[in-house]
């Protein structure tokens, strides 16, 4: 099975016999990869048919409500907490983040990025709220509910004094191109980020 | 007329019985100097033993989990809703032992047993037993029948107590720990329900000390009364209000102090059945273990040291309406496995039946379950 290209930047990040904690962790996929690689951990995931797929993956699995925290872990337990494709998706990503940064040494966090310069030509000139390929919906049946923008992501973690160790931005074909090195919030489509507190 | 049973059951099954004359030297200090365990199976070991699954039973189960003892019987094993051919303990793929626990009363020795040393039966002279007890005997079953290491041992309530037990006490033996509407420990309020129920048992002049047997004798009201509680707390109010409402039997009020209410007929019916089954010096036995269970407690009430020697893997699940042993109570045990770092998975399950819930084949429980199963198959390699 290949792993979504977003999924393969996380995996390429995190170094053999890590202990990691994946949020939202979908069918498992990234957890049975990384799994071949000796990195252990959990998978946290409240939608029932995926929920499944983890159990027969093989994948250490939690139901639970991301909005609900995570209480049921210690600080600092996990070597990687990951936060993939579902920020934008919860009720209080700024709560959700300082309970990444609580129970992770460092924080993998990736989103589809709101200030890609169709979103900004489909809201500020065709009055519309933005539909792409990252963000399929329409704006009443979105499960997107808390949307961002890479600069936004970054103030927040310079608030919260979360230092950004490693960035991955690229368009939907996963395609890291000149323009998106040069313009990432403008060209980049989804976003990765890999934090750390900045006094840790 | 053949009667044919249903093709997803195991079909007619009869019990076995292993005989020990070794002593077995009990947790309360004293020793059975000989016992039998009265038990069934359902499918086939392999040749090499790696597909045997361990069902530990509950507080008033027994060994027959599942099928039928004859084509007469109205309802098949306790738990042929989970055991059976392509159900969640597949029996074509798994080997399932399910014995009867010391101290019970179904054919297992207990307080019915004969004592050898004084050749009346033990009555309530019979020892106090714990989980850890129950699991050690479990362990000698599995020497008998050459199985080294369960693929799952997997049980429900107390049932789950001694899955988790196994896993703590005897972790090289158990690949996958299922534990299912369990507890780490009974909670005051839990211990409270076993007294009341005791306390109704004890009191009940037909009891005799616990030698009622030798008065040709049975605690009926006493065992009754025990039962109706029992079964108050393993329902919901939910699932009450739904299965019994406020319907009346005769239709309309009777201002009188028999049945009237369809829920009192119920619970009626429920504790006459199940005098007519069950002992009440094991009911008194089962509620102790309940009791007593503790596995933290020779850890400061540490759960998570206590669970620290588990290798297996384990799979918990929960029932949102249960609050005998509520999701919380399940949570604890995720919760000191997570933060020991052991392999877990967690489900809490929407369900109205309350504690019972555990026993019903309800789809999204079966289907976790199963697909648990299956994982189990296939990291044993069958």
């Amino acid at each position: 099975m290949t792993l979504r290209v977003d999924l393969q930047v996380i995996s390429d990040w995190i170094p053999e016999h890590a202990r990691v904690l994946d949020l939202g962790c979908g069918n498992g996929a990234l957890l049975k990869h990384l799994q071949q690689r000796h990195i252990s951990g959990y998978g946290l995931e409240i939608d029932n048919s995926k929920f499944t797929k983890c159990i027969e993956a093989g994948i250490n699995v939690i139901q639970a409500d991301l909005d609900e925290g995570l209480n049921q872990f210690a600080d600092r337990s996990f070597d990687f907490v990951i936060l993939s494709q579902t920020l934008q998706a919860v009720k209080r990503p700024d709560f959700l983040i300082r309970e990444i940064m609580r129970v992770g040494k460092q924080g993998i966090i990736g989103f589809p990025n709101f200030g890609h310069w169709q979103c900004r030509i489909q809201l500020g000139l065709g009055g519309k709220m933005p539909v792409s390929k990252s963000l399929p919906n329409a704006w009443f049946d979105t499960p997107n509910i808390h949307l961002c923008t890479l600069k936004d992501f970054e103030k927040l973690c310079q608030q919260y004094g979360y230092n950004v160790i490693n960035r991955s931005v690229v368009n939907h074909k996963h395609k890291d191109t000149l323009a998106i090195r040069l313009l990432p919030n403008l060209f980049g489509q989804t976003a990765v980020y890999l934090i750390q507190n900045g006094n840790s | 007329m053949s009667v044919s049973l249903p093709t997803d059951s195991v079909g007619l099954v009869t019990p076995s019985h292993l005989h020990i004359d070794t002593p077995l030297l009990l947790e309360c200090g004293r020793t059975l100097p000989q016992f039998s365990l009265i038990y069934e199976t359902y499918g086939k070991l392999n040749t090499d033993k790696s597909n045997a699954v361990l069902i530990c039973h509950a507080l008033s189960g027994d060994h027959h989990a599942a099928g039928y003892h004859s084509t007469e019987d109205r309802k098949p094993g306790w738990w042929d809703s989970a055991i059976g051919p392509g159900k969640a303990i597949d029996t074509e793929r798994f080997f399932v032992v399910c014995p009867n626990n010391l101290g019970g009363c179904k054919g297992s020795t207990g307080p019915n047993t004969i004592n050898p040393a004084t050749g009346k039966q033990y009555g309530p002279d019979f020892p106090f037993v714990t989980v850890a007890d129950w699991v050690n005997s479990q362990a000698i079953l599995a020497d008998a029948l050459g199985i080294e290491k369960w693929a799952a041992v997997v049980g429900g309530s107390l049932g789950g107590m001694q899955a988790l037990h196994w896993a703590i006490a005897l972790p090289e033996r158990v690949n996958h720990a299922l534990i299912i509407a369990a507890a780490p420990k009974l909670s005051a309020q839990n211990i409270a329900f076993n007294e009341v129920a005791r306390t109704a048992i004890k009191s009940d002049p037909e009891f005799h000390e616990g030698r009622y047997t030798e008065f040709n004798t049975i605690p009926r009201h006493g065992l009754g009364l025990a039962r109706m509680l029992g079964h108050i707390t393993y329902l919901s109010d939910e699932a009450m209000g739904e299965k019994f409402g406020r319907e009346l039997r005769s239709g309309k009020i009777q201002y009188g102090y028999d049945v009237e209410f369809q829920i009192e007929s119920y619970l009626r019916y429920q504790s006459s059945s199940f005098v007519e089954r069950f002992d009440a010096n094991s009911y008194l036995l089962m509620t102790k273990a309940l009791d007593y269970f503790d596995p933290a407690k020779e850890f400061d009430d540490d759960l998570r040291q206590a669970v620290s020697p588990i290798t297996a893997k384990s799979l918990i699940i929960s029932f949102t309406s249960d609050w005998r042993f509520s999701p919380v109570r399940s949570e604890e045990i995720v919760n000191a496995l997570l933060s020991a770092g052991k392999s877990v998975t967690y489900a809490e399950i929407e369900a109205t039946q309350g504690h019972d819930a555990f026993l019903l084949p309800i789809p999204r429980y079966m289907e976790i379950f199963a697909s648990y199963m299956q994982r189990v198959a296939k990291e044993v390699a069958i």
